[in-house]
């Protein structure tokens, strides 16, 4: 009966060995630093493995064994008892020398991953109830950028984040590149990572933090290193004026609702910060903190039912007639 | 050994008496009326445990019904079964039933009315303030949830980080219902702790020294200490965060000069002990199964009460590794790291013992050891992941991802819940007088195992898949779903055993065979008693030669007399040696207990809106203390 059962235990385990890869997996890594720890997760997998199937052994053994009956239960055999005192404490050695083991693997590991270098690119990145603000730092006020939900990096340079939070605990965690840090009021805390490879890897908040706890995603866009600093200087531009009579209506739209209240557009009078810099809107991959597919069918789903999609999220719904709609969507989708 | 006495008309003692006028004397004396005012005074020890038994496993109930829902929600993404407040109030609900109203509760429930019984004593010590803890707990249960069904449920979580808990972000009174929640059910642990020491230290029987104590009572009584050294933390850290939100304090807001972070070392300087809080008294468990069905001693005795210990002194070194990716400097987290791996040390040597014992012994497969060997499987998973998430790297992958949800589901049901499932069947017999049915009890077993596993492994590698905790959905694309329907089915066959398990304790409970007193043929005290056990627990206090007494005593136990009969007496004795120094008189039945928890009921719950209620809900609690503490003339008194 046992046996088949630690049989059946083997099969989640062959499961798990074949299912790592995924869309933010800690054991698909991208980056050295989350390469780093996915070994360091399989040295401690195989190590805990041995000894919970050397346990389940000697239990199994050990319950089946036959042994002759004991009708006196306090009639002990002195030669076992001294053979158990044997066995247990060369156990107990066993697992001390384990935990040594393991503990200074780790140490190591941790000084490994948390040595800083100098940094190509430093990014500041807030947390707030629920979407992620992106500062690119640079040496003139005029040169950075602002964005919200994806960061770009550029591949093989180390980047060092920066992280703050204005309102709750947040936790930044993009598991193919790095392990999570909290951003925390009133206290900086900062990563480095490197991405290896081009490709977009995605991220999640980590530390409950209300509502939309679920809904609030981030990208971390890996680019080589001239297609990044193309992607950086288009940032730094302001929006580009409405090109046709429609986008120009929808730019009055939203300048007349309460969309210009929370958001900013750089190069029109938007400039509030309460909620994501709006600029180059229409040049990110999702809406929404990584929920939504950028489409104009989702910004027209996003900018008429934010409540519906994100429940308590702090964008409201603003009553937009059905012939304002159209003429904002195409402001909307054309902020590239 | 007879005490030194002065038989007199008006006190009389159990010396000479024969054994059915001792009977109907110490019944007498000793019994709880069956009137309803009669019952709710009781001091029993008994009475109050079980109370404290049923209720722990209502709010199990409820606890387990929070988690199915959210388990429903899970089953698919973006499923719109429950919205995000309905479930971050349930899981906060989940998380704080569990842990405060009923892991908790529910061992002090065992301990309580086992502890007495195993040291051979009539009653626990201080029996109304027993009585009190209990009510308070009841209170502060139905205060919790009553909050919930008026749709004020706390959703900041069971650990209520700031400033998500603090007044800007939970406007309203939902996390100040959370917080004297916490307050009810401190001050009712803190007083079981306190009995449950006393009675170990003065109240054993005679002979019953240190090292002849039951691993389950040295269990309770290291659990105890853990709860008079852990509960205070919480305590101040959630009167500050009702003081930051009821009048206007800054402790924890960073922007007048507090401190967000202050807020997690509190509470995880309560709340890593509170696991052992939670996981020693099943070690106890485990102990007590263990040896009465390898039909031997527990191997390494004096081994497991220094590891008992050794285990309570580390576990205030550890709450840190709950932090380890909240920028804390990195020489003091590996620090923390040395201490994690450091705890697995005594954790291991209670293992290798236990499979010592197993193994000269021969094991009578009966559910309660099903369990145990359950626990074997699940908990040590439990504690090698604990071995994982203690590695400072590794946590900052795992950490507050689904992962962690596994880990410590499997330490704490594995390592707390299988034992004490376990133990309810062991000691069913002795509560009831009745055996629990052991068809269903393996069916019960099984889906638990089965349930248990399928719902708590997969989320493992959801974990390691980059699936956050506390998440009420997910996206289809992340690819989380079929796992997530895994665990939910696992979920749903875990909750039928808890089903069978109610089934089988309401059928046996009338319809069981007759149990006898020892139907096990284990060694301690408790079962060299009637099932039930009568008012006074033991008709004449049993003399102590062994660690297990009855095992040592085949046929009858040598006893001590000298008590009286007809007034509530018990024997206390020297701490070390369980030596007799006097006779002392056990409190008689109250209602002060019921009503002084009621006032301090009120002036909790008044407190949530003003501060005021503080200091006029004294009044009432003054009034009814100093009606618990009146004098009586009790014979004690003339002499």
């Amino acid at each position: 009966m046992r046996l088949r059962l630690d049989l059946m235990a083997l099969i989640p385990i062959l499961w798990l060995l074949s299912a790592c890869a995924g869309e933010q997996s800690a054991l698909d890594p991208r980056g050295p630093h989350a390469e780093h720890l996915a070994r360091l997760f399989w040295i401690f997998l195989a190590v805990c493995s041995f000894v919970w199937i050397a346990v389940m052994v000697v239990l199994l053994i050990g319950t089946l064994r036959r042994t002759l009956p004991r009708p006196n239960p306090l009639s002990l055999d002195p030669a076992q008892e001294r053979r158990s005192t044997l066995v247990v404490g060369g156990a107990v050695a066993a697992t001390v020398l384990t935990m040594i083991a393991l503990t200074a693997i780790s140490y190591l590991s941790q000084r490994h991953v948390f040595a800083r270098e100098k940094a190509a690119v430093t990014i500041k990145v807030t947390g707030l109830q629920w979407w992620w603000d992106v500062r690119y730092e640079a040496d003139s006020p005029d040169q950075t950028v602002t964005t919200a939900n994806e960061i770009h990096v550029p591949v093989g340079e180390p980047v060092t984040v920066k992280l703050a939070a204005t309102d709750v605990i947040h936790s930044f965690w993009v598991p193919s590149l790095f392990g999570k840090q909290d951003l925390i009021p009133g206290q900086d805390n900062e990563i480095q990572f490197t991405a290896s490879r081009p490709g977009v890897y995605r991220g999640q908040c980590a530390e409950f933090c209300g509502f939309q706890h679920a809904h609030m995603g981030l990208l971390v866009i890996a680019l080589p290193p001239a297609e990044f600093q193309a992607w950086l200087k288009s940032q730094t531009a302001p929006a580009s004026p409405p090109p046709d009579a429609l986008q120009a209506r929808g730019s009055e739209i939203f300048a007349a609702k309460a969309c210009i209240m929370c958001h900013t557009i750089r190069g029109t009078s938007a400039g509030s910060r309460v909620g994501p810099d709006l600029t180059h809107f229409a040049s990110r991959k999702t809406i929404a903190s990584a929920t939504l597919e950028m489409s104009r069918g989702n910004i027209a789903a996003w900018v008429v039912d934010p409540q519906g999609i994100k429940p308590g999220t702090n964008m409201p719904n603003v009553s937009i007639a059905p012939d304002e709609l159209d003429p904002l969507v195409s402001y909307l989708a054309g902020l590239r | 050994m007879t005490l030194a006495r002065t038989a007199t008309e008006s006190d009389v003692r159990d010396t000479g008496l024969d054994e059915s006028e001792l009977h109907a004397r110490l019944t007498r004396t000793w019994r709880t009326g069956s009137r309803l005012l009669e019952r709710l005074a009781s001091v029993d020890h008994k009475v109050v445990g079980r109370r404290y038994i049923i209720t722990a496993f209502v709010f199990l109930c409820l606890g387990g019904l929070s988690a199915v829902a959210l388990r429903m929600q899970l089953a698919r993404p973006e499923a719109r079964l429950l919205g995000p407040d309905l479930y971050n109030q349930l899981f906060t609900m989940h998380g704080t039933t569990m842990m405060f109203l009923f892991a908790v509760p529910v061992m002090e429930a065992f301990g309580v009315y086992l502890v007495p019984l195993m040291v051979g004593t009539r009653n626990i010590a201080f029996p109304r303030l027993n009585a009190f803890s209990y009510w308070v707990y009841l209170f502060g249960g139905i205060f919790l949830w009553a909050s919930f069904m008026l749709k004020i449920g706390p959703d900041a979580g069971w650990f209520a980080y700031v400033p998500l808990s603090g007044p800007d972000f939970s406007p309203g009174k939902r996390v100040d219902v959370w917080a004297q929640m916490i307050t009810f059910t401190e001050v009712s642990a803190l007083a079981v702790a306190v009995e449950i020491i006393v009675t170990v230290f003065k109240q054993r029987a005679p002979g019953m020294t240190l090292d002849r104590i039951p691993l389950f009572v040295w269990a309770m009584l290291v659990t105890s200490f853990l709860i008079i050294f852990a509960m205070p933390a919480v305590m101040v850290a959630s009167t500050m965060l009702i003081l930051d939100r009821l009048v206007g304090t800054h402790f924890f807001n960073p922007a007048e000069g507090g401190d967000a972070l202050l807020w997690q070392h509190l509470f995880w300087f309560f709340g890593h002990p509170e696991v052992y809080i939670i996981f020693i008294p099943a070690t106890g468990m485990v102990s007590s199964i263990i040896a009465a069905f390898a039909r031997r001693p527990v191997f390494g005795h004096l081994p497991l009460i220094l590891s008992l210990i050794a285990v309570g002194f580390l576990s205030f070194g550890l709450w840190v590794h709950h932090m380890f990716v909240t920028g804390l400097p990195q020489l003091g987290a590996s620090f923390f790291t040395a201490s994690s791996m450091l705890i697995a040390v005594p954790n291991g040597v209670q293992i290798f013992c236990w499979l010592a014992t197993l193994w000269d012994g021969r094991p009578v497969f009966r559910t309660p050891l099903l369990f145990v060997l359950g626990f074997f499987f699940i908990f040590v998973i439990g504690g090698l992941s604990g071995v994982m998430v203690a590695s400072v790297p590794i946590d900052t992958q795992v950490h507050d991802t689904y992962f962690v949800v596994a880990h410590f589901h499997y330490v704490l049901i594995g390592g707390a819940v299988f034992p004490l499932i376990g133990g309810v069947y062991f000691w069913f017999p002795k509560i009831t007088g009745r055996m629990m049915n052991e068809r269903l009890g393996r069916w019960n077993f099984w889906l638990a195992f089965i349930g248990f596993n399928v719902a708590f492994f997969p989320m493992h590698i959801l974990g390691l898949q980059g699936m956050p905790r506390r998440i009420y959905t997910y996206l289809p694309e992340m690819g989380w779903g079929q796992l997530n329907l895994l665990a939910t089915a696992g979920a749903l066959i875990l909750f039928v055993s808890f089903v069978l398990l109610l089934v089988n304790v309401v059928a046996s409970a009338s319809r069981g065979a007759p149990a006898g007193d020892n139907p096990w043929d284990a060694g301690t005290l408790e079962w060299a008693t009637t099932s039930p056990p009568a008012p006074y627990n033991f008709l004449r206090i049993p003399f102590v030669t062994h660690r297990e007494p009855l095992w040592d005593n085949r046929d009858s136990l040598p006893v001590v007399t000298g008590l009286s009969v007809d007034t509530r007496e018990h024997l206390s004795g020297t701490v070390t040696e369980s030596f007799p120094q006097l006779r002392e008189s056990s409190p008689e039945p109250s209602i002060w207990p019921l009503l002084a928890a009621l006032c301090v009921a009120a002036a909790f719950l008044g407190s949530i809106f003003t501060p005021w209620a503080v200091v006029w809900g004294s009044i009432p609690v003054a009034v009814t203390l100093t009606g618990w503490f009146w004098p009586k003339d009790t014979p004690e008194d003339e002499k």
